[in-house]
């Protein structure tokens, strides 16, 4: 069973286009994975039914006033000022809190138990017999995303995994990346998508992890595209012509590959691209 | 006696800086004597990554002044300092020295509510 990601170093350049069609052209089980939890949109596209819900929670901090003695070991230890040592008593702030759950262990006197937060929810349903769809969802007002992007990844799952990951390069796109079979870099041939591109493929290969390039608009600028995939040694999978049409389409929530047939082939290549890439890498393992 | 007032420099005639959290400097200033008894660096503060308002009145209340005169201050360092019993006197400009004549001629208020929000 692989694991696909979808991902980009910019927004707006179409990883959920490409990570919903792609799903709807796969020969067998899916199961796509929104781990674009901040706002999550493949649900828009691929309408899932019968949602079951659950919530997701990190563990916070809650101090035994009793046995606390405010050495302040605990702020101390907090990287993220979760924990604020006011001489005569520790104030805890739940939203800087990461849930590592490091203060608990520090604490001398063991004052300090950890108290589930919710800070989102996961929700799954089937969108077709052969489509699950995953949606990790964060509440409005929190800051701290990979948490639910986890919780959205300990899903169980049927068949091939598509993961949508959120835009960026920062600890949301590494914890929807990671572990990953092959990731996807959708991009767009402007000096912005390419940048940002070039970002992607960097940590992509800090992070040792596969990856292939989706031209997303292509046309004018698909050079500086294909510099960087040389520059990379990553293939440049498919690309997704600049058309109105497809705007329109999508637009109205549909999917390219039945809205716009013309384009079914074009998702079949990259499809079968990435089938071959994965057996490729599995023979090599 | 002692307030901790924010800056940009180490001394009186050092403007004040406006925020609290990422500051550049904390002095400690003693009211009745005019004078700066001591001069933090915040460059921990300003690093941080998040939470720089909770340290800075962590600093204050380590450094044991009885009250603060910045130009802003953000609801956890607000509800920080209320813990810590610390007066926050918001509004202050200009240089340290002024900031200093705006408190002793009463233009400065105690602050009852942070007066932005956080990462201001």
């Amino acid at each position: 069973m692989s694991r696909i990601a979808v991902a980009s170093g910019k927004g707006g350049t179409g990883k959920t286009t490409i990570a919903v069609n792609l799903a709807r052209v796969m020969p067998g089980p899916v199961t796509v994975m929104d781990c674009d939890v901040e706002e999550p949109n493949v649900h828009l596209f691929l309408s899932p039914r019968d949602l079951q819900t659950e919530p997701v929670g990190i563990p916070v901090p809650k101090i035994n006033t009793d046995l606390c003695t405010v050495c302040g070991e605990c702020a101390r230890f907090c990287e993220y000022n979760a924990l604020g040592d006011m001489q005569t008593k520790i104030v805890v702030f739940n939203e800087l809190c990461h849930g590592c759950g490091g203060c608990t262990r520090v604490c001398p006197e063991g004052a300090i138990t950890e108290v589930d937060r919710v800070i989102g929810e996961v929700s799954r349903g089937k969108a077709t017999d052969n489509i699950t769809v995953i949606t990790g969802r964060m509440n409005v007002g929190e800051a701290l995303s990979p948490p639910v992007i986890r919780a959205a990844k300990a899903q169980a799952v049927e068949g091939t995994v598509i993961v949508d990951a959120p835009p960026g390069t920062a600890c949301p796109f590494a914890a929807a990346v990671r572990g990953a079979d092959l990731v996807v870099l959708v991009t767009e041939p402007t000096p912005f998508g390419v940048h940002d591109l070039g970002l992607a493929a960097e940590t992509l290969a800090a992070m040792n992890l596969p990856f292939g390039v989706v031209i997303n608009r292509s046309g004018e600028g698909d050079d500086t595209v294909e510099e960087v995939c040389h520059r990379h040694g990553a293939p440049l999978l498919a690309r997704i012509p600049e058309d109105r049409a497809i705007a329109e389409a999508y637009s109205r929530g549909e999917l390219l590959v039945d809205a716009l047939p013309q384009y079914r082939d074009a998702f079949i290549n990259l499809e079968q691209r990435i089938a071959e890439i994965l057996n490729a890498s599995g023979e090599e393992s | 006696m002692k307030v901790l007032i924010t800056a940009e420099g180490k001394d009186l005639d050092a403007n004040v800086d406006p925020r609290f959290g990422r500051a550049a400097f904390f002095l400690v200033v003693d009211t009745d004597k005019g004078e700066v008894v001591e001069a933090v660096d915040n460059g921990a503060g300003r690093g941080a990554a998040q939470g720089a308002g909770v340290q800075a009145a962590q600093t204050a209340a380590r450094l044991g002044v009885s009250a603060l005169i910045s130009g802003h201050c953000g609801p956890n360092a607000f509800s920080a300092m209320q813990a810590a019993n610390i007066k926050i006197y918001t509004g202050a400009t200009g240089t340290v020295r002024h900031a200093l004549e705006q408190f002793h001629k009463g233009e400065l208020t105690p602050a009852d509510d942070a007066d932005v929000r956080g990462h201001w």
